[in-house]
């Protein structure tokens, strides 16, 4: 090898981290412009109320208070109302009514962020309480209060949306000798990035040009999206994502908070900042999950699966705000049959308004896909416990079998690749999983309690293509731009957002491997709408799949014209010159050979007459399908019998996402997605009590696992490669977080199944099981 | 998460803080640590007009043992209980619980004192100084007193001190020999608030229980002292039947509510298992003792 490239398969340290690990990181609350003005929300104590006025005068009185905006201010400019993701449209500010806990009602702009935090103590607002919507089924009873008279349809059901052939599921559950049903809820739980949501909107008055740095999983969106709903063209919108602190599906959304800003930076011509406390951000942004779920599993006594049915009820909050494509309201819910064949499956999800803050985001979660692995990964146990045969026997028995591949889910999905026994085989090996029963039977002769729970699931992840997949239109490729200089290094430009996965390195390889340059060599950029090419930005486990393809396929395009130049350099014709060992040399000759950094010189001063000078290339990847992701885990539970708690003793996660770039980044990937996966597991959860309040407004109460809470997780992988994606990855940012709730709750339900016990909600809380353990005379101080 | 506009004094002497105390009668909070008071304050829960640190007071951190006792000045770091050779090894369970309060960043700069000041039936220590039979040493424009734990601890963030007085220093008698102490603590995660914790002391003559401490964290409105449990305990061989009964007369004094760390019964069922493992480790360090 000619240089060392360190591309696909290297660990290569990662490139961002000086910055982030000195301190150096720029996130938007670092930026300071001058004359900027600070604002801050106020925020309604009520989840339902009607807003009988509002009366700023004594903040308006302060010092250093420039304006309090109110949504009868928005009304007059036709922004106090703005559309979100899943067209529905969500209130910027109210003009009369708040309908939910912690909803923004105005705001101050003031010239320090103290004043603003003290003026917003100041606004009257005159509420009149009304009944709140906090049960998403009795929502839908036609004598429930409504969330939105705003609508047409005086109801609070949204939508219905449904997938699979009904008619064939019923009648396999009719002839079904074993049927196991559950009914599982998955808590609401929040992304809580590190970082929170904020912007600093920034208005030209001279030139016109609105410029927004923003906390954006996907700024060029957010741009079109501005530029469409404010009337301002499109070229005069810059969007700037900065260094972003964990996003997670997040900061997907528009946040009311966005549009003040820019409206207050439109009305007084100069920078405005507004940056989210930690408890609006818990209680006001977008939550995740929030499902309840009806499940069936229907298999002949042998234990083949023959078909799934699924009954959800989805609370959405009082605004349908979900980040999902936009012909999928249920997000790929549907991907619920999961690793099994199937003959037949229907799923059917109903969407609910209730007077909870909006959202539905993919925390970590390719649209909803945490909620389908938990719901079938529950069932395989529960059907395994009605048939008495061993979990792992039975997923073995019903894994879509390596050589079905591809295959087409009994809801319409072509799954790309897969080899789930291979998997199953090596985790249950490598954990000593036979040892494991062994021990559990003992254990339990003595009324002592381990479990061993199993989960092995399927990803779908890469997001588009774009004949199924746009987001308000917008078709669901991605992008990248890489031009070479003439010494031999290379920018490379991405359409999408990294907010800690490691893009700077990662794409860099990708480039690196394709182009024979060293990783060294290659900055990577993005994030900054006027100068990156477009795209949909990160989120859903996509930007391997789609912006990693197109740097690929750039690099190529670049490839080809090297070839020219090569075989120009070379004396040679293209026809004879070929790319070994990141080079270009004459067939059969590795002695007449030349590197990139020789064929970008060239391009530059040496290029043959005629041909145009430079080297660079851009490609916007449309993927074929979505990739698969699969992995089989295997968690180790000890149940305390004094407390309840549960201690996982051992988790192993095998994953394969096809093929690696960095598997240090993989693997960090892995271990804080099985941490964020063990949090609604066993702790995460926000509830509200009947008058609508939050229950985990802060951190005291939601339960963010640190280091202290996360065990040795060990990792392992097989590598099954995705036979369309150019060099065979698959997405995996979020495997860990989809695959590890239900291998804790099986592992849990299994430390107790001897009792009878055949389903928990999570998050399994102490008291939980230890009220199993009184009851049948087991708890032991 | 921004407070309301307050003043701010580092008084350089301990008559200065006091007389700081006086002049802003009610409005006036101590500063110690700042760990539970700064978190209201940012929640804007508690508004004081004036904050009086007391960093810049003298004498306050001394952490020895006196005429019998181990004196633990107000100021003393959660930290420093934490890594003291003295206290890891005659007062295990002021090391245990040290080392259970909310995290290590947390515990560099909360204080002892403050911990048990601030009155909260969450907070860890004040169960640890009942078990242990602490005092209190207050002092203010009447000069010194001191109060017994029991009656230092009035209510839930209400002590017996005086808006003008200041606590200076937790006494904690000296163990006698064959004594063996320990705090045991269910949280829901590190950093968390006791779901219920049980601070034990005992001291054996042979296998016989001579003398017994008990206390209840987030068992009720303010740290509990099950004194039954106690009394029971006294003259009894130190045996898991004796443990075990004790541990009941513990729930059964115990008046938790339900909430988010779990049902009452829930709770009072762990007042029971923590009760029996705090007295089990504290018997077996008496043993050994």
């Amino acid at each position: 090898m000619a240089v060392a490239v360190q591309g696909m398969g290297h660990s290569v340290k990662r490139k961002e981290d000086p910055r982030f690990l000195r301190g150096k990181g720029n996130y938007v609350d670092d930026l300071k412009l001058p004359g900027m003005l600070y604002m801050d929300i106020l925020r309604s104590p009520y989840a339902h109320a009607n807003i009988k006025g509002i009366d700023a005068s004594r903040a308006l009185a302060m010092p250093g208070v420039l304006a309090v905006v109110t949504g009868k201010d928005l009304d007059a400019a036709g922004l106090a109302w703005m559309p979100t993701l899943m067209s529905d449209k969500q209130m910027v500010l109210p003009v009369d009514r708040v309908v939910y806990q912690a909803q923004e009602v105005a705001a101050v702009i003031a010239t320090e962020r103290y004043i603003a935090a003290d003026a917003i103590t100041q606004i009257d607002v005159d509420y009149e309480p009304l009944t709140p919507v906090v049960d998403p089924i009795r929502a839908l009873d036609p004598s429930s209060p409504l969330v939105r008279p705003d609508r047409e349809n005086k109801t609070n059901h949204i939508w219905h949306w449904e997938a699979g052939d009904k008619e064939a599921t019923d009648r396999l559950f009719e002839q079904a000798a074993v049927v196991a049903k559950e009914d599982i809820y998955i808590p609401r739980i929040h992304v809580c990035s590190i970082e929170t949501c904020g912007c600093v909107a920034s208005f030209d008055r001279i030139n016109g040009k609105l410029t927004i740095w923003m906390t954006t999983q996907a700024p060029h969106a957010i741009r079109t999206v501005f530029s469409l709903v404010s009337g301002i063209p499109e070229h005069k919108i810059r969007v700037i994502s900065p260094d972003i602190g964990g996003g997670f599906g997040g900061k997907v959304p528009v946040y009311p908070g966005y549009v003040i800003a820019t409206v207050a930076s439109l009305q007084t011509g100069r920078p405005v900042k507004w940056i989210e406390d930690r408890s609006e951000n818990l209680q006001a942004d977008s939550f995740a999950r929030d499902y309840h779920i009806t499940a069936e599993l229907a298999a002949d006594a042998d234990g083949t699966m023959k078909a799934l049915r699924v009954k959800t009820v989805a609370d959405h909050g009082a605004f349908d705000a979900a980040a999902n494509p936009s012909k999928f309201p249920a997000g790929l819910f549907s991907i619920c049959t999961g690793s099994y064949d199937m003959q037949a499956a229907h799923v059917e999800v109903d969407g609910v308004y209730t007077n909870k803050p909006p959202g539905g985001v993919a925390y970590r979660c390719s649209f909803r896909v945490t909620e389908a692995v938990h719901a079938v990964e529950r069932m395989v146990d529960s059907l395994a416990l009605k048939l008495e045969m061993d979990p792992a026997e039975l997923r073995l028995k019903n894994f879509i079998p390596p050589e079905k591949f591809p295959y087409k889910s009994a809801t319409g999905w072509e799954y790309d690749s897969g080899n789930y026994p291979a998997a199953l085989h090596k985790a249950m090996e490598r954990i000593g999983y036979q040892d494991l029963r062994r021990e559990q039977a003992e254990k339990r002769a003595r009324g002592e309690l381990m479990g061993i729970g199993i989960s092995t699931f399927t990803e779908i992840v890469g997001a588009g293509p774009s004949h199924t997949f746009d987001i308000l239109g917008i078709k669901m490729f991605d992008s990248c731009e890489i031009r070479i200089h003439p010494t031999g290094s290379a920018i490379v430009r991405i359409g999408v957002q990294t907010q800690g996965q490691g893009h700077e390195t990662t794409f860099a390889q990708i480039a690196a491997e394709e182009l024979g340059l060293p990783v060294a060599n290659i900055t990577v950029e993005h994030g900054d709408t006027d100068t990156a090419p477009y795209g949909l930005g990160t989120y859903a486990s996509r930007s391997t799949p789609t912006a990693g393809a197109a740097t690929a396929i750039a690099a190529r395009k670049i490839r080809e014209k090297g070839k020219l130049l090569a075989a120009h350099l070379l004396e040679a014709s293209p026809d004879d010159v070929e790319w070994v060992d990141h080079q270009f040399q004459v067939k059969g000759d590795p002695s007449r050979a030349k590197t990139m950094a020789d064929i970008a010189f060239a391009a530059y001063t040496n290029h043959p007459q005629g041909m145009e000078a430079g080297l660079e290339a851009v490609d916007y990847y449309d993927p074929p399908n979505l990739t698969f992701p699969f992995g089989a885990y295997i968690c180790v539970v000890d149940i305390d019998r004094g407390t309840g708690e549960v201690k996982i003793r051992r988790f192993l996660a095998v994953d394969d996402c096809g093929n690696i770039i960095n598997p240090m980044i993989v693997e960090g990937q892995i271990h804080g997605g099985l941490t964020m996966g063990m949090a609604p597991a066993l702790l995460e959860e926000i509830t509200y009590d009947e008058a609508g309040n939050i229950r985990q407004g802060t951190f005291m109460d939601y339960l963010l696992p640190t280091a202290m809470e996360t065990p040795a997780w060990e990792t392992d992988k097989t590598c099954t490669p995705s036979p369309h994606h150019p060099f065979g990855a698959k997405g995996v940012g979020e495997s860990a977080t989809v695959g590890a709730p239900p291998a804790i709750a099986n592992a849990v339900v299994d430390a107790l199944s001897h009792l009878g016990v055949t389903h928990m909600d999570i998050p399994i809380k102490p008291w939980m099981v230890y009220k199993v353990l009184e009851e049948h005379g087991l708890a032991q101080p | 998460m921004i407070p309301s506009a307050f003043d701010y004094a580092a008084p350089q002497s301990l008559s200065e803080a006091i007389s700081l105390l006086q002049g802003n009668a009610g409005q006036a909070k101590v500063l110690a640590g700042g760990q539970s008071l700064i978190p209201l304050l940012k929640f804007r829960l508690a508004g004081p007009e004036l904050l009086v640190d007391l960093r810049k007071v003298p004498a306050l951190d001394h952490l020895e043992e006196r005429d019998g006792h181990l004196a633990i000045g107000a100021m003393v770091r959660e930290s420093a209980l934490e890594h003291s050779a003295l206290i890891a090894s005659r007062y295990p369970a002021l090391l245990d619980t040290s080392s259970v309060v909310a995290d290590p960043l947390v515990r560099n700069y909360a204080t002892v004192g403050g911990n048990v000041a601030h009155a909260d039936p969450a907070n860890d220590h004040p169960a640890t100084m009942l078990a242990l039979r602490a005092t209190a040493i207050a002092n203010g424009p009447n000069g010194q007193r001191t109060i017994s734990i029991d009656d230092f601890l009035v209510d839930t963030f209400e002590t017996a001190l005086a808006p003008d007085e200041v606590l200076m220093e937790l006494r904690v008698p000296r163990p006698a020999a064959h004594s063996g102490s320990a705090y045991v603590k269910l949280e829901r995660k590190v950093g968390d608030y006791a779901i219920i914790g049980v601070a034990a002391q005992v001291t054996l003559d042979g296998e016989v229980c001579a003398q017994a401490g008990l206390g209840l964290t987030n068992a009720a409105p303010r740290a509990l002292r099950p004194r039954e449990a106690e009394t029971f305990l006294v003259g009894k061989r130190l045996d898991e039947e004796s443990i075990r009964h004790a541990a009941e007369l513990a729930a059964s004094a115990a008046d938790p509510v339900s909430d988010l760390r779990g049902p009452a019964d829930y709770k009072r069922a762990m007042v029971r298992t923590l009760t029996t493992r705090a007295l089990r480790l504290a018997a077996q360090r008496a043993r050994q003792a």
